[in-house]
């Protein structure tokens, strides 16, 4: 084994291509990547499911599951060939060269075992003895602002959190300094505070440990954020590659462009213009496809396509893209109309509010304990409006869907729909009640009844909720599965034989089947890729300026959020914290805590809000802190007032509600002079 | 193409998203696969060649077997095995080759249809557990847990000696059998329902079902049931085995036909104490039993793991 | 972790006593009269009201119930309808002798058993891994006295002579003899053990090697050796525990007949001697008796993965 050259890249692959063996059958998964990753820089591979992302990074660390195998090209990391390593120096380079950090922190560390224990292991892996183990540990998670680490060192993993987990794993990563890091999404799942904070400490990581980076991930927006080169897959190809900043500000390769169109940014809104789609199917794993991968999508496609596999053009400085008419390549047509739905038809708010809900608690008890998931939420909604709703882990966004849906009973406080009040229980509400409400939920595989067809679904629907049955159901159903924007066929189907963004689809008709006036999207497009999500939206936003439905759209993605919602709601250990007009909620000025997570999180338009950081954990819903529950972590404290005393649900502007001991007129300053800087004492 | 109603401009119909294997292998054709991967397994071959020969000799044995079963007429006692009888005369001089091919049938008569009615009432009971779950499966949960800490054969001994306590001697029909061992069952398969059905109840459309009215009934039988089918099936081909054991381990403790009707239990029990001098006897029919046993199994274990997938 | 092993205890009691009453149900509802059982057709009526009367099946069920458990708690399961002895003058050596008879199977069955299903688990998909996964799953079904009567043939006076073909009465025989006259018997019921055993570990194993906690072991750098040993046994052996626990109480059922077989006076062949003679006070008494060492084990054997399961053992603090 040659020794590794003081200057070698980090990570060079050289036409890699990956195949998985399926039922008997060779398929395809990686089709030719090369790509360098030079010593203490940080490189991106972005791309939607199946592209071959996450088979790369199991290749170059050899851990491919036993169907999987590299047919051809090489993989040097820090000047070894990585795939001729056997035995003792396959375990070397795995101690000493490179580590890799996944999603789900908590099933990556053994649950029998101390987390100390698991964390000497990797000192003791390198000759050390217990003691100066341990030592190294604490210090390791010192490095990654863990303030107590000898109790956490104590502990096994399930009394951790997410976040604490995660940075276990990224202080058992570089602790052996190795020269590539590899993070497989690694604050997917997390929330958005946490991952704030765990994206800083990888960046500031990388610098002090001079590690070479592979960061892959769906998001555009992390990936921007954490690293300096961003390569594009699809398809198992590297269609595009450059600088971060020249590729997303001057992309070339149409599925690029394509992409950033998908996605809402900078402050887009549906009534001001309509996210763009791409046509057709991302292709499935190990199909044979024509020269350019992306032809069957292409808006720009010609026959030269078709025969001629593009080579690597360069069109920048270190920019390739492969695309014969990469110089064309942002005047791809539009796929979607850009013209909004509403073309901005205002809703009355003259009216009855289609939603009242009064003072809306809600508290379980469990083992003893009182748990306040939801505490008092009062909120109103027009016909034909959305509201957001925002919140981390324990905000209690998903009680408050499901006590509007009769699915849990509230412990006090009403929801009334058109004025009527709605009976607390499921069970108890009219066939009348139930369809005027109804859901989209987040995951469209446990949605959908596995065994009944497409038609099978709906019908049963319409007959249970508008009561039409037999032709007039089956004329019914056909109307549905158009208005969703699915081929008639879908109706024979059943829900295997769909594709996730078709399922939703379904989901969606069936919401619609009763003709409902209020529909909770929750977290409707999450579990969908990005160019999937844009169409999905496209959708929601079509029916509701037909048929004047509203929604209630809960989703982590503030990008998403904002375009879509006419208002917002932020919610903070079950309080209300504010309730505004999209455009003042995110602008401001805004609560606290609303500032903390809108700088949280990370946008393809790159930092534009200073960074708040919060300090500790979320509180557990147990034990609220007294007073204003947020006063723990608030930057803008102000002093006893918040711990004595919890600040009441104003109306700090017209249409502005908000919970907040501070004065909007000092908030307005504030934010706009000096963020992240604690008000001055009232 | 279908109408969208308002000025919303019409827009062609997007089908997007990723294609699933499941289009690229169509169900049918992943059923196809699926079937012919049943088909070629060997253990499933064997499994069904072993299980189709004992039904045969079950239903046909009479006109198979090449001698009588209970003719005592050939004198001789404990002749070893030769041309004229291949595997032998028992203790009666009675023709062993016949005796276990018709023997098949006291087995075969009660196995199926035990194992039909544990399946059918522990499905029943499982999925209203595991559905409603509350008081309702914690008091059932604790009587299953009572019942299944008593092997099942200890169990039919206590049930089928209470039940034919009036007479004198243990006269044992088939219905009663079927009955006590069906009813044995019950508890174990309502347990792997449960579970199942534990895992659906938690999934969306069950959700979805409630906020459209359905009733408790319709959920269980209409959207629940349909998904549990596999473990259901897998249970009853397992449960299949277990009855064959069990008919055949109750047969050998007297609990069962009574002499001279061909048995196979019955014949190991009766001969055992000579073994040493005429082991033939013995291991025939005990070779009758563990291959029949062993061949429900294998297609038991075939369909799992090809439901499993 | 208390209030768990308090909760099993309770749950187990409250089934104990469930057991309790379906037994006694069982035993002294649906047969009807023990005096016409006992004293048979010819007796007469009177006759058979006396001797009912003397045993008391006159009053009420409840109260009889209640009256069999009271003496049942403090160890006095009542009298043979036969003779009249204590049940308990049988029921306590045959009880002691099918324990040992169990034990020793266990003994025989659990290593090889825990080392086949790791092995096919590390084999998995491959020859190895077939063939023994088939070869547990059929001895799993087979029953016991099949395999006995078949291992009897092969290894007893007939053919090999390696070892006596009856367990029979040992009162003073020594350890050794014992161990020699037991070990078929021990064979067939550890062999069809080995079946659940060899399984379950298999299962255990094989979740564990794919689990993202021994993916990230490896990419430390840790042979293959320590990943299996620190990292994967662990995990793999606590349902296990659980399998080994349950089939602890099942193994009751191949006692009977393997007893039958070997005419080895244990609970077993003394439930089905009960049960042939119509005693239905030693038969109440050896099914309960069966069912208690079916709770205790499945106890033992929760407590056991709740103190090598800290998930169980404590709770997620703050």
């Amino acid at each position: 084994m040659t020794a590794p050259e003081a200057s070698a890249p980090a990570l060079a692959l050289r036409d890699v291509e990956i195949v998985y063996r399926v039922r008997g059958h060779d398929r395809e998964v990686v089709r030719g990547i090369s790509l360098t990753v030079e010593q203490a820089s940080s490189y991106g591979l972005v791309g939607e499911s199946g592209c071959g992302k996450s088979t790369v990074a199991l290749a170059v660390v050899r851990y491919l599951p036993r169907n999987g195998r590299v047919t051809a090209g090489t993989v040097e990391v820090a000047g070894r060939n990585a795939l001729a390593l056997r035995g003792e120096s396959l375990r070397r380079y795995r101690r000493d060269v490179v580590s890799m950090v996944y999603q789900n922190p908590g099933s990556a560390l053994n649950p029998s075992l101390r987390v100390g224990r698991q964390l000497n292991e990797v000192f003791e892996l390198r000759g050390a003895k217990r003691g100066e183990a341990r030592e190294r540990s604490l210090a390791a998670l010192r490095e990654v602002n863990i303030g107590d680490p000898d109790s956490v060192l104590r502990r096994y993993p399930h009394q951790l959190s997410g976040g604490m987990q995660q940075r276990v794993i990224i202080a058992m990563s570089l602790a052996t300094d190795p020269s590539l890091l590899i993070l497989d999404e690694p604050t997917t799942g997390l929330d958005a505070t946490v991952e704030a904070e765990v994206l800083d400490l990888i960046a500031e990581l990388q610098e002090r440990h001079r590690t070479a980076v592979l960061f892959i991930s769906h998001n555009l927006g992390v990936i921007r954020k954490m690293c300096s080169r961003i390569g594009v897959l699809y398809a198992g190809e590297l269609v595009e590659e450059g600088p971060t900043e020249q590729l997303l500000g001057d992309p070339r390769h149409p599925y690029t462009v394509g992409l950033l169109r998908c996605i809402p940014r900078g402050g887009l809104d549906k009534d001001h213009g309509r996210l763009d789609t791409i046509p057709g199917f991302l292709p499935p794993i190990g199909v044979p496809l024509p020269a350019c991968v992306f032809v069957a999508r292409c808006g720009l496609a010609q026959e030269i396509c078709s025969d001629q596999k593009p080579p690597d053009y360069v069109v920048g400085p270190d920019h390739h893209s492969r695309c014969h008419f990469h110089e064309h390549a942002q005047e791809l047509p539009r796929h979607a109309d850009p013209t909004p739905a509403r073309n901005g038809e205002a809703v009355d708010r003259e009216r009855t509010p289609l939603l009242r809900v009064d003072d809306l608690s809600k508290t379980f008890h469990q083992e003893g304990r009182e748990i306040k998931a939801l505490a008092g939420v009062s909120a109103l909604l027009w016909e034909g409006e959305t509201l957001g709703l925002v919140g981390e882990s324990g905000s209690g966004k998903t009680t408050f869907a499901r006590t509007l849906l009769g699915i849990v009973e509230p412990t006090s406080g009403t929801v009334q729909i058109d004025g009527r009040e709605m009976p607390a229980r499921l069970l108890n509400r009219s066939s009348a009640d139930v369809a005027a409400l109804q859901i989209v939920f987040q995951n469209p595989d446990s949605a959908l009844n596995r065994r009944h067809t497409v038609r099978r679904m709906l019908k049963r629907t319409l007959t249970k909720l508008a009561s039409i049955s037999g032709r007039a159901a089956d004329d019914r159903a056909d109307e549905l599965v158009g208005q969703v924007r699915l081929p008639e066929r879908v109706l024979s189907a059943r829900p295997t034989a769909l594709s996730g963004g078709q399922k939703q689809r379904v989901s969606i008709a069936r919401a619609f089947a009763g003709e409902p006036r209020l529909v909770v999207c929750d977290e409707p497009t999450s579990a969908l890729d990005v160019s999937v999500q844009a169409a999905i939206l496209n959708l929601l936003v079509d029916l509701q300026a037909t048929k004047r439905t509203s929604y209630v759209f809960i989703s982590h993605d503030l990008g998403v959020v904002r375009y879509l919602s006419d208002r917002i709601a932020v919610l903070y250990l079950g309080r209300l914290m504010e309730l505004g007009p999209a455009e003042t909620v995110f602008s401001g000025p805004h609560h606290p805590y609303t500032e903390a997570l809108l700088s949280a999180v990370p946008t393809i338009e790159g930092e534009q809000r200073v960074r708040i950081d919060l300090e500790g954990e979320i509180p557990s819903a147990a034990s609220p802190p007294s007073g204003c529950v947020f006063h723990t972590r608030c930057p803008r404290f102000l002093g006893e007032i918040c711990v004595a005393e919890e600040p009441p649900l104003a109306e700090v502007e017209p249409g502005h509600l908000m919970r907040c001991h501070i004065p909007i007129e000092e908030l307005r300053r504030l934010q706009t002079t000096a963020p992240g800087e604690p008000a001055l004492t009232p | 193409m279908s109408s969208l109603s308002g000025n919303v401009p019409e827009l062609p119909v997007i089908v997007e998203g990723r294609v699933p294997a499941a289009q690229l292998d169509s169900p049918s054709r992943v059923r196809r696969d699926t079937l012919r991967q049943i088909l070629r397994s060997p253990t499933f071959v064997i499994g069904a060649l072993v299980t189709l020969f004992w039904v045969a000799c079950a239903l046909f044995g009479e006109s198979i077997a090449p001698h009588d079963p209970i003719d005592e007429s050939f004198e001789a006692s404990y002749v070893s095995p030769s041309w004229d009888f291949p595997f032998g005369l028992d203790r009666n001089g009675r023709d062993i080759v016949s005796r276990v091919i018709v023997g098949s049938r006291s087995v075969l008569e009660v196995a199926p249809a035990a194992s039909i009615l544990g399946v059918v009432l522990g499905s029943l009971l499982g999925l209203v557990m595991g559905y409603f779950g509350g008081w309702v499966d914690n008091v059932i949960g604790r009587v299953i847990d009572a019942i299944l800490a008593i092997p099942l054969i200890v169990l039919a001994i206590l049930v089928l000696t209470a039940l034919s306590a009036s007479s004198e001697g243990i006269s044992i029909s088939p219905l009663k059998l079927i009955m006590v061992v069906g009813l044995a069952f019950t508890p174990i398969v309502a347990r792997t329902v449960r579970s199942a059905v534990l895992v659906e109840r938690d999934l969306d459309y069950v959700q979805a079902a409630k906020l459209r009215g359905e009733r408790a009934p319709y959920i269980m039988l209409a959207e629940i049931l349909p998904n549990v089918m596999g473990p259901i099936i897998v249970e009853l081909t397992v449960r299949l085995g277990y009855a064959v054991f069990a008919v055949a381990t109750l047969a050998f403790l007297g609990y069962g036909p009574q002499p001279p009707t061909p048995d196979w239990g019955l014949e190991i029990a009766e001969q055992y104490a000579d073994v040493s001098l005429a082991w033939w006897a013995v291991v025939f029919p005990a070779l009758a039993i563990a291959s029949l046993v062993v061949a429900i199994n294998l297609i038991a274990d075939t369909v799992q793991q090809v439901l499993d997938q | 972790m208390l209030r768990y092993i308090a909760n099993r205890v309770a749950l187990g009691l409250v089934s104990l006593l469930l057991l309790s009453m379906m037994i006694y149900a069982a035993a002294q509802v649906l047969p009807g009269n023990p005096g016409r059982l006992v004293l048979g057709r010819e007796a007469t009526a009177g006759a058979v009201e006396e001797f009912n009367r003397s045993l008391g099946v006159d009053r009420p069920l409840p109260v009889r119930y209640a009256d069999w458990l009271s003496d049942a708690v403090r160890g006095d399961f009542g009298s043979n309808y036969t003779d009249g002895r204590p049940v308990t003058d049988d029921l306590i050596p045959a009880l002691q002798k099918s324990l040992f008879l169990a034990l020793f199977a266990f003994v025989i069955c659990i290593p090889f058993s825990i080392l086949a299903g790791v092995f096919a688990a590390m084999r998995r998909g491959r020859a190895e891994d077939r063939a023994i996964t088939v070869t547990g799953l059929s001895l799993a079904v087979i029953p016991e006295f099949v395999l006995g009567a078949v291992l009897v043939t092969v290894f007893g006076p007939a053919f090999l002579g390696w070892f006596p073909g009856i367990a029979g009465t040992l009162f003073e025989a020594s350890f050794l003899t014992k161990l020699d006259s037991l070990f078929l018997p021990a064979l067939a019921l550890a062999l069809v053990l080995f079946g659940y055993i060899a399984r379950m570990a298999r299962a255990g194993t094989i979740e564990a090697l794919d689990a993202d906690y021994t993916r990230t072991a490896t990419l430390k750098g840790l042979g293959r050796r320590q990943v299996l040993g620190r990292h994967v046994l662990r995990n793999a052996l606590l349902p296990t525990i659980a399998v080994i626990a349950t089939n602890m109480g099942y193994l009751f059922g191949g006692i009977v007949a393997i007893e039958r077989l070997f005419g080895y006076p244990g609970v077993g062949f003394l439930t089905l001697q009960s049960a042939t003679i119509k005693n239905f006070p030693m038969l109440q008494a050896c099914v309960l008796i069966i069912g208690i060492v079916y709770f205790a084990a499945t106890l033992a054997g929760d407590l056991l993965i709740s103190a090598l399961n800290p998930r169980i053992r404590l709770t997620r603090q703050g």
